[in-house]
């Protein structure tokens, strides 16, 4: 690994996910030291895992929040039917 | 739902109670239509998804040993009847590139005009309604095999190895796609967090 911007934002998902071996976390974290760009990009990175995992907790993303009664319907029959055609067999 | 609530639940969902099927599914369909969408990328196959996945919870329930709560266990059921669903396509969207949301660099491994980031926590950011509809619409727009990716790791919770398995690539591959997936993410974000 190189101590540059490329090599430093290649190895970025590692250094973010703990992965990195000690030798490259160093050269890492020395480029970072003194590169004001790639420390807001490091920033920025993280943040953006946060915002994906965010949008799918936040709740107001659920599509169906006033589940469609056909599409309800439709799956309590499908259950209903599966599970007449069981007790058959 | 509290242990005793999710043990009655359960026990009338396996006695076939109609009623207690009805409100199970009312309850959790609209995250696992979210969830599913997420993955398969539209609202006709998340349909055909959430009700196949209901179905098959509902086929499963005696092999269902509580070691999860419920909803956890149809959220994998979901995040499965998904994935086959993927499989099961073409290839769609495999040559599409993204290159173009990546960093760019200078021979000597400069970056190439690095343009400041957002200014807000994610946290602070995740508060407005608003910009949860603009991340939702950043991931919609990445290509397929990108987003799938993406949202399976850092959204769904999969690990490395479970991804690789269930879109059968290697390890490898999941990892060099999915930091690039969040780059490109990373750069649509800014781009419309900073508009």
């Amino acid at each position: 690994m190189n101590d540059d911007c490329r090599d430093t934002i290649a190895f970025l998902d590692d250094y973010v996910d703990g992965t990195c071996a000690d030798a490259e976390r160093e050269v890492f974290e020395r480029h970072l030291a003194r590169c004001p760009y790639c420390r807001d990009y490091l920033k920025s990175y993280r943040e953006t895992i946060s915002l994906s995992r965010g949008v799918a907790t936040a709740g107001d993303e659920q599509t169906l929040a006033e589940p469609p009664r056909e599409l309800v319907d439709a799956i309590v029959d499908a259950i209903a039917s599966a599970r007449r055609g069981g007790d058959k067999g | 739902m509290d242990d005793s609530s999710e043990a009655r639940l359960l026990a009338a969902l396996r006695a076939g109670s109609a009623d207690a099927a009805r409100g199970f599914v009312r309850d959790n369909i609209g995250r696992m239509h979210a969830v599913a969408r997420r993955i398969v990328g539209s609202d006709a196959d998340a349909h055909d998804v959430v009700q196949d996945a209901f179905l098959r919870a509902f086929q499963s329930l005696d092999s269902f040993r509580g070691a999860s709560r419920l909803s956890t266990w149809l959220h994998r059921i979901v995040v499965n009847e998904a994935l086959m669903r993927l499989r099961a396509r073409k290839r769609h969207g495999l040559t599409e590139s993204i290159d173009h949301l990546l960093p760019r660099f200078y021979e000597d491994g400069h970056r190439i005009a690095p343009m400041p980031s957002w200014s807000e926590s994610a946290e602070v950011l995740l508060q407005k309604r608003e910009v949860r509809a603009q991340v939702t619409r950043c991931i919609d727009t990445l290509p397929a095999h990108f987003r799938t990716i993406l949202v399976l790791r850092d959204i769904e919770g999969l690990s490395t190895k479970e991804v690789a398995e269930a879109l059968d690539i290697s390890e490898g591959a999941v990892k060099t796609k999915l930091h690039r997936a969040r780059q490109a993410l990373r750069c649509l974000l800014e781009k419309e967090l900073s508009a």
